[in-house]
């Protein structure tokens, strides 16, 4: 069982705090929804939580190591879809997937890559374009090769997801739903920022409107030594 | 197969596919050279004598042109992101995207070298130490450029500054690239020029991935 806790986290973006005095924590088999409206840094707390950004201040712990002390460990355990679907128009789908799922997880050579990416394709409905260039794709296609290389590495502990069901249709919105429950059911967590109702199970949600506003008025009361703006 | 032999491989199918930006690179070089002769006129002899330098500087400046989207396009669409968490970490995609450049920009420069010492009527006596000479000075122009290529990808107006941050530090490489040519057309021994230029591709090898990888570090950010 791990745990991934932050604690009292801040983040500037060009001299403009995003947010501030944020604490989270996910445990094994965990989900973590994160809302609020444009710009509240949904996107920038996920690029934290990958150690893609590192926090203005506080900390994050795994399993109660530090985070900023082992970063390459993190990277190799979080897997990470961005609003962006780094689909290269060149490529076909079964490269892309062949790619990545061998990229996150060494283990795989050639063969189990290939059979790997197979299962992956046909999940996301792709097996008849599975050899067309990817820029043959719509933007829901894109989107769902972007998230079966998620789905499909099983390498990766913690799942952090930014809008996720963009552009997917009612039945991609299912196909997700059904690996995020399989991936949460093996131990793993998952961080989503959403504007769409997502109704998994048990998972929490964490406001960033409402974080913001209570922090607004208790500086407005005068309560709170506001440290970082 | 490890991260940075996956990486180089899926770089070269990409530029396979799109040959057109390691085209331009080698056009330009070929162009360039070629604007000398109509520049100085007839006079072969002063030709023949610029011509290692020539060939040195418009060499550099050829495998500048393509580096600028060589992180650029993967931060663009998302990719360097998904590059930066792997268990592979940024030195060894520093050194997996230079190699890749090196092989689909610096190798055809290699190639058509002796065609542009050709034009610029350079004697047959420098060819070997020409190709010697860029063999291993091209690969250190590339690391180079790939640190300064990481550094330009989350700055504005990226191309400019990554010529401006390459082309000092680039000018060892083009003294004794050159000087190797210009001594074997006079008959002098290049062994020293050669050793000087393996010496700074080592150097390069082992600097520029640490220093890439802090630039690649600020770029996610």
């Amino acid at each position: 069982m791990s745990d991934f806790i932050g604690e009292s986290l801040a983040c500037l973006r060009g001299e403009r705090p995003v947010f501030a005095g944020l604490d989270f924590s996910v445990a094994s088999g965990g989900a973590l929804l994160l809302t609020g409206a444009n710009g509240s840094g949904k996107s920038s707390l996920l690029r934290v939580m990958a150690g893609l950004l590192p926090p203005t201040a506080g900390q994050i712990w795994w399993d109660r190591e530090d985070l900023a002390r082992e970063p390459d460990a993190h990277h190799a355990r979080t897997a990470y879809l961005g609003h962006l679907d780094a689909v290269k128009a060149a490529l076909t789908p079964r490269e892309d997937l062949m790619f990545w799922l061998r990229y996150r997880a060494p283990h795989l050579n050639a063969y189990s890559g290939r059979i790997r990416a197979d299962e992956a394709l046909a999940w996301a409905g792709l097996t008849p374009l599975a050899d067309l260039p990817c820029r043959v794709l719509s933007a829901g296609q894109r989107r769902r090769l972007a998230i079966a290389r998620i789905a499909f590495d099983e390498t990766a502990d913690l799942w952090l997801l930014d809008e996720p069901t963009t552009a997917l249709d009612a039945n991609g919105a299912l196909l997700l739903h059904d690996r995020v429950a399989l991936h949460r059911a093996r131990g793993g967590m998952i961080v989503a920022a959403t504007h769409q109702p997502l109704h998994w199970p048990d998972a929490q949600t964490l406001d960033l409107d409402v974080l913001a506003r209570r922090r607004s008025d208790a500086a407005t009361r005068g309560k709170y030594f506001d440290n970082v703006a | 197969m490890n991260g940075f032999a996956l990486l180089l491989v899926r770089d070269l199918r990409l530029a396979l596919r799109r040959p057109a930006d390691a085209a331009v690179a080698v056009a330009f070089f070929v162009v360039g050279a070629c604007l000398f002769p109509f520049g100085i006129g007839s006079e072969s002899q002063l030709l023949a004598r610029i011509a290692p330098g020539v060939l040195w500087a418009v060499a550099l400046l050829a495998s500048l042109l393509p580096l600028e989207r060589l992180f650029l396009a993967e931060a663009e669409d998302g990719a360097l992101d998904r590059l930066a968490l792997s268990p592979h970490g940024l030195m060894s995609l520093v050194l997996a995207k230079a190699c890749a450049q090196w092989l689909v920009v610096g190798l055809p420069l290699l190639i058509a070298s002796p065609l542009v010492a050709l034009l610029l009527n350079m004697d047959v006596n420098g060819y070997g130490a020409l190709l010697a000479a860029l063999l291993l000075g091209t690969p250190t122009l590339v690391l180079i450029g790939t640190v300064a290529a990481a550094l330009s990808t989350g700055a504005r107006r990226g191309g400019v500054l990554l010529a401006l941050l390459a082309l000092p530090l680039d000018l060892p490489v083009l003294i004794f690239g050159a000087a190797a040519v210009q001594a074997a057309l006079v008959g002098d021994p290049i062994g020293a020029y050669l050793q000087v230029l393996a010496g700074l591709l080592l150097g390069a090898l082992v600097l520029t991935p640490i220093a890439g990888a802090a630039a690649l570090k600020l770029a996610l950010e």
